[in-house]
């Protein structure tokens, strides 16, 4: 995939790497024992360590730990036994501490990669720089009142996982494309939900723009990108301005952004005089992070099948394409669901069944597959039922709409709806003696010319309320009128 | 290392401490003295010495992942300057 931007000096490419903020799915906080669920009352989710409050110690939790080298895992990457928690010193009302306790010099996991599913069924790696453990900061409003703000700190503390890519995006789709995998890698690990709406993943694109084969350009960097449709229409916004200010024999200015998603545009965020010196030092609280022997190993051995393993099962094991694989595996959920339908029908067809009729009907009621109204046994015993003649395709689908509508089984709807396909031979026989008698013109026509035949095929299944089995009728029609 | 006036007035911004003008060539030279007298340290070699992190042979604690603590919103606010249906209430920070 090649995206550029023609100018009117020449074409551009544009080279974007992504910092994403993943909550981690604790219980309690990074160094605190306060809760994090969402949407409590302000407030409520409080100690006096998140609060900044003075001699209070941080203590860190084993299981925010063990959720990031899980994570770093995933990512196929170096983990560090030995990582060091340092200050980052700034000042802003939400961050009552004054410093943030994350990771600097030795951050817990190193280098891995991430492999994105290309649209034409190709794979191209992106580098992963680092992974590493920080505290969230509190939660700033600023439009409750014109003169003040109000703080919230029920997040402050909160444990989040930062995983910063390689500067190797070159499109802006390939950007959703990372954020879609990476939050797909997350959920199946279980490390974080990946909810973006309520903040639990969050990304930062840092964006420039350069002549082919250049050096790499100044980079903005564009904060709180907090959906997926947002982040491609960021990332190009941004380069679109780079590209104008260069073209214009301007520079640009290495600052943070803000992309404002109603009018679709970034904005410059924080004033050049305050520019960035955090004065990073190791937090003289916490000793450095030590993992034990088999702490590594153990987690290793507990990992899932993840998404990439399981795209390349599925093509081997059920001959599915890899679009298709890639969309059934995409999410745990949908993966476990192919595989239970899969066990009673045609692997190929169960993969149809799901992504273009359920998908379909799912998206249309606003449900996820969790909440399908038809369970994957039911889907796969109608696949069953196609498999074994009862059914016709067409019969099937009108079967696949009551069960969607009513949630019954398909053997249950067949049996009381009489929607059973007729094979039987004499009977379609009979109607087509009836129609050939009562259509000389018809059977005129088709003997000329066979490819009309279908003519009849119609007619029978419209008298047979779409029961007739096609092949069947077909067949029968053929050798009655000798064509 | 010598401390000039003008890293005094940066480092007091970052610290965000009111340093009168008068008051920095004084304090450059006493900052200077103190890296000065630290800076003696450099005559040891470390080459092969790793950093040392604590003075004591410990390894850290860890804590369990179980929430032991919150609802206790009048304590966390008791101090706020002003606070509001819950929140704290600090002047606005963005324009």
């Amino acid at each position: 995939m090649s995206w550029t931007i023609e100018g009117n000096t020449g074409t551009w490419e544009i080279v974007v790497g992504l910092e994403v903020h993943a909550q981690v799915s604790s219980q309690a906080k990074l160094f605190s024992g306060a809760a994090t669920a969402y949407g409590a009352e302000p407030n409520t989710q409080v100690s006096p360590v998140d609060a900044g409050m003075p001699g209070m110690l941080p203590v860190v939790n084993a299981y925010c730990v063990e959720q990031a080298v899980r994570t770093g895992l995933g990512l196929k990457a170096e983990i560090n036994k030995v990582s060091v928690f340092e200050r980052k010193n700034y000042f802003y009302p939400d961050l009552p501490q004054g410093y943030q306790i994350s990771q600097y010099q030795h951050p817990i996991v190193g280098k891995g990669e991430l492999i994105l599913d290309m649209p034409d069924g190709s794979q191209r790696p992106i580098g992963i720089t680092r992974l590493h453990l920080e505290q969230d900061a509190g939660k700033s409003i600023h439009d409750q009142g014109h003169d003040t703000t109000l703080i919230d700190l029920n997040r402050s503390g909160v444990a989040l996982m930062e995983i910063v890519s390689e500067p190797d995006i070159r499109d802006p789709e390939e950007a959703v494309l990372y954020m879609r995998k990476l939050r797909s890698i997350l959920r199946y690990l279980g490390t974080c939900d990946g909810n973006m709406e309520e903040g639990s993943l969050r990304c930062d694109a840092n964006v420039s723009v350069r002549k082919p084969g250049q050096p790499f350009g100044t980079r903005c960097e564009i904060k709180n990108v907090n959906s997926m449709r947002f982040v491609a229409r960021a990332i190009e916004y941004e380069a679109r301005r780079q590209v104008d200010i260069l073209e214009s024999g301007g520079v640009i200015e290495q600052e943070t952004r803000l992309f404002d998603s109603v009018k679709g545009e970034t904005r410059s965020m924080r004033s050049k005089e305050e520019a960035h010196d955090y004065r990073y030092f190791p937090d003289p609280d916490l000793l450095p992070l030590e993992l034990p022997d088999d702490f590594v190993e153990k987690i290793r051995a507990s990992l899932p099948e993840l998404p990439d393993e399981k795209r390349a099962r599925f093509m081997a094991e059920y001959g599915l394409s890899s679009y298709d694989a890639g969309v059934l595996v995409a999410e745990r959920e949908t993966s476990e669901y192919y595989e239970e339908a899969a066990r009673h029908g045609d692997p190929k067809q169960a993969a149809n069944w799901i992504i273009t009729e359920l998908f379909g009907r799912l998206n249309k009621a606003g449900m996820d597959i969790t909440q399908s109204p038809i369970s994957a046994a039911n889907l796969g015993k109608l696949l069953g039922l196609i498999k074994d003649g009862t059914l016709s395709g067409r019969l099937a689908k009108d079967v696949f709409t009551i069960m969607f509508d009513t949630g019954d089984a398909p053997d249950k709807i067949v049996e009381e709806r009489g929607m059973k396909q007729v094979t039987d031979t004499g009977a379609i026989e009979a109607i087509v003696d009836k129609l050939i008698a009562d259509n000389p013109g018809q059977v005129a026509t088709v003997q000329k010319n066979p490819k009309v035949a279908g003519w009849f095929t119609g007619q029978v299944m419209k008298a047979t309320g779409g029961k007739a089995n096609p092949g069947v009728v077909n067949e029968i029609v053929a050798k009655k009128l000798g064509i | 290392m010598a401390i000039d006036k003008a890293t005094v007035a940066k480092i007091a911004h970052l610290a965000r401490l009111e340093v009168p003008e008068e008051q920095q060539e004084h304090l450059a030279k006493e900052l200077s003295g103190i890296l000065g007298w630290v800076e003696q340290l450099g005559e040891v070699n470390t080459d092969a010495v790793e950093p040392l992190r604590s003075v004591m042979p410990i390894t850290q604690d860890w804590r369990a992942d179980e929430v032991t603590d919150g609802n206790r919103r009048e304590d966390v606010l008791a101090n706020a300057p002003a606070q509001q249906d819950g929140y704290f209430v600090v002047p606005k920070v963005v324009e």
